[in-house]
């Protein structure tokens, strides 16, 4: 089901001296889909980014875009646009010289890049700003206006480097509905780089898990978070349990280890418990293979309260346990 | 409690002192000098008065007219060279050379001809452009002349060369220092939004660079617009500018002379300085 806007990552390697940041990727992307590039820092995620960016020369490899070989080319000829995660706008220029910026390199006319501008701070709610300089604006307002740079210049793939990072946790829930919004009216492929697991499931699409300059799992959100192929993707996603079973790994989802007093499973001990709204999450150690985690919900909780250094039950059904490769 | 008042006395205690150096050693001299400047003189004595002279001779001689001049071509020949020139090396220094060691080390290299006097630096040319220097020396016996090169010393040539020789450091750190406060991901967005070397240069660094390049220019126009020593020693004697003026008028007792001249080239300078200031905004970067 190719499209003629898919993005393709054949072996893509990036070293820096004898450090590998990116070993020998290989992924496609569907066109028009809200790709989220997911993992630790120093993983190899940013590098990807810039490489595919045209801002970090590629090593070795290839970075295919509507069949072509994008990765020699210089950036502003590969159909892409980048959002930096500090937003990168030019200080000495208005907001709309700053959306005008590439319009004006390429020597469009002022009133028609005006004009041109105009529309896209239109499309994203910031017509009236036009003529503020960037240190008046708030965090948000820059984000948007960095985004309208972006897009002015008709990329196929949008590409976000931590967009949300530098923002408070409130404008970060709302920006990136919008951002989601955005991204499915104009139908372009989005690769948004972050560290937040509860970010890429929000946004993607697809899920690209990596660690250690290689891809460790990608997938529909999901199906990233309830089959996780390795340790590292279950505890990198969050809400799992690994628990050793007949010898294996298994990965066990916090919500469906339930807790009882006595009965059949496993013997532990309370360790922490942390009210979540929702949910109370309770650590529990004394387990073989390592500590858990038990999200129950708050009534549940409630009903029958547990204190630090409560023994408990943990029990799943085995429907839950979902093996790891490794 | 006390605290405002303690506060307030402690506050002046504080500026006391800079405000009580700065007084007896700026102020009242520059008061002294507008004062003599309105007194008489003779051909070998001067008496306190309250007159025009000085400054009605000053503006009557086409002499002030044609000094003046001169240091305005000095001062805008020597900003333009070590414009052109400190910018390139302060943009080599922040855009092309990657590790800070290497930095550091490449901006103290360029203070080194500090470690001597301004004189030194200034007579070192001097055997070097002569008529039998080594300048003239070389190019003979490459066969590029075959007769020395006159203009090469004593001529408004030297004045300038040494005048930029010893100045383009002004430039420099403040340009350098505006540089490398750029944010690198500008550039990269820029080059994303497609532009070539020289449009990021022109449309992204050199408006950054503003107040940097407005620093440098002050310390150059100053420097050179109040200069004496390097004109007389590099020009032979030949050409002259409004600091000759004043030494000269000093050298023959004539001090109320001397203190109106002084008088107006300091206004002339604060003049060009503060359309300067108007031009950037420069306390952003102090």
């Amino acid at each position: 089901m190719r499209t003629p806007l898919d993005l393709e990552l054949v072996a893509l390697t990036k070293r820096y001296g004898t450090t590998v940041a990116v070993d020998r990727v290989s992924h496609l992307f569907p066109g028009g889909r809200y790709v989220c590039l997911l993992g630790p820092s120093g993983c190899g995620k940013s590098s990807t980014l810039r490489m595919i960016a045209g801002h970090e020369s590629v090593t070795d490899g290839a970075i295919l875009l509507a069949g072509k070989d994008i990765s020699r080319l210089p950036p502003a000829q590969r159909g892409t646009a980048m959002m930096f995660q500090n937003y990168a706008l030019f200080p000495h220029l208005s907001v709309i010289d700053n959306v005008a910026f590439s319009l004006k390199m390429k020597g469009v006319d002022k009133p028609t890049r005006h004009k041109a501008a105009a529309e896209m701070l239109d499309l994203v709610d910031m017509g009236s700003m036009a003529a503020r300089m960037p240190a008046q604006l708030s965090g948000g307002q820059q984000q948007r206006i960095a985004l309208a740079r972006a897009l002015i210049t008709k990329p196929q793939v949008l590409l976000l480097d931590e967009p949300l990072s530098a923002l408070d946790p409130f404008l970060r829930i709302r920006m990136r509905a919008e951002l989601k919004k955005l991204q499915r009216e104009l139908g372009i492929t989005f690769v948004h780089v972050t560290h937040g697991q509860d970010e890429a499931l929000a946004l993607a699409d697809e899920v690209v898990v990596m660690n250690n300059a290689v891809i460790e799992q990608a997938g529909p959100a999901r199906d990233v978070y309830n089959m996780p192929n390795t340790e590292f993707v279950a505890r990198f996603m969050g809400g799992h349990n690994v628990l050793t079973v007949g010898g294996m790994k298994h990965a066990l989802r916090a919500d469906r280890t339930r807790l009882v007093q006595s009965g059949e499973g496993l013997p532990v001990s309370v360790a922490s418990v942390e009210y979540q709204g929702a949910h109370v999450a309770v650590g529990l150690v004394g387990a073989p293979g390592g500590d858990l985690t038990a999200l129950v919900p708050e009534a549940e909780f409630y009903a029958s309260p547990l204190t630090l250094g409560d023994s408990a039950v943990a029990q799943w059904s085995p429907a839950d346990l979902h093996p790891l490769t490794q | 409690m006390s605290l405002p008042r303690s506060n307030t006395a402690t506050g002046w205690l504080l500026a006391a002192p800079l405000t009580l150096v700065l007084a007896f050693f700026l102020v009242l001299p520059i008061i002294m000098i507008v004062i003599v400047s309105f007194w008489g003189a003779t051909e070998f004595s001067i008496y306190p008065a309250f007159q025009f002279d000085n400054y009605k001779f000053l503006f009557g001689s086409s002499v002030t007219w044609a000094v003046f001049g001169n240091t305005f071509r000095y001062a805008l020949i020597t900003w333009a060279l070590t414009l052109g020139i400190g910018f390139t090396v302060a943009y080599f220094l922040a855009f092309h050379v990657r590790t800070l060691t290497w930095q550091i080390t490449l901006a103290l290299i360029c203070t080194v001809p500090f470690w001597t006097s301004n004189i030194i630096r200034m007579i070192s040319w001097i055997p070097f452009l002569g008529r039998n220097g080594i300048a003239n020396s070389t190019l003979l016996s490459m066969g590029v002349i075959d007769q020395p090169l006159e203009w090469l010393l004593f001529s408004d040539f030297s004045v300038m060369l040494t005048f930029v020789h010893i100045n383009t450091f002004f430039m420099i750190v403040p340009i350098l220092n505006t540089l490398l406060r750029i944010d690198k991901s500008l550039i990269e967005a820029a080059r994303d939004g497609g532009a070539t070397g020289p449009q990021i240069l022109w449309n992204v660094i050199l408006p950054l660079a503003k107040p940097g390049i407005m620093i440098g220019t002050i310390f150059v126009l100053t420097l050179v617009m109040g200069d004496f020593t390097t004109v007389r020693f590099m020009s032979g004697s030949q050409s002259a500018n409004v600091g000759r003026l004043i030494s000269n008028d000093v050298g023959l007792l004539q001090y109320p002379s001397a203190a109106a001249t002084s008088v107006v080239l300091l206004c002339t300078v604060l003049i060009v300085v503060t359309g300067l200031l108007r031009l950037v905004d420069i306390r952003k970067e102090l």
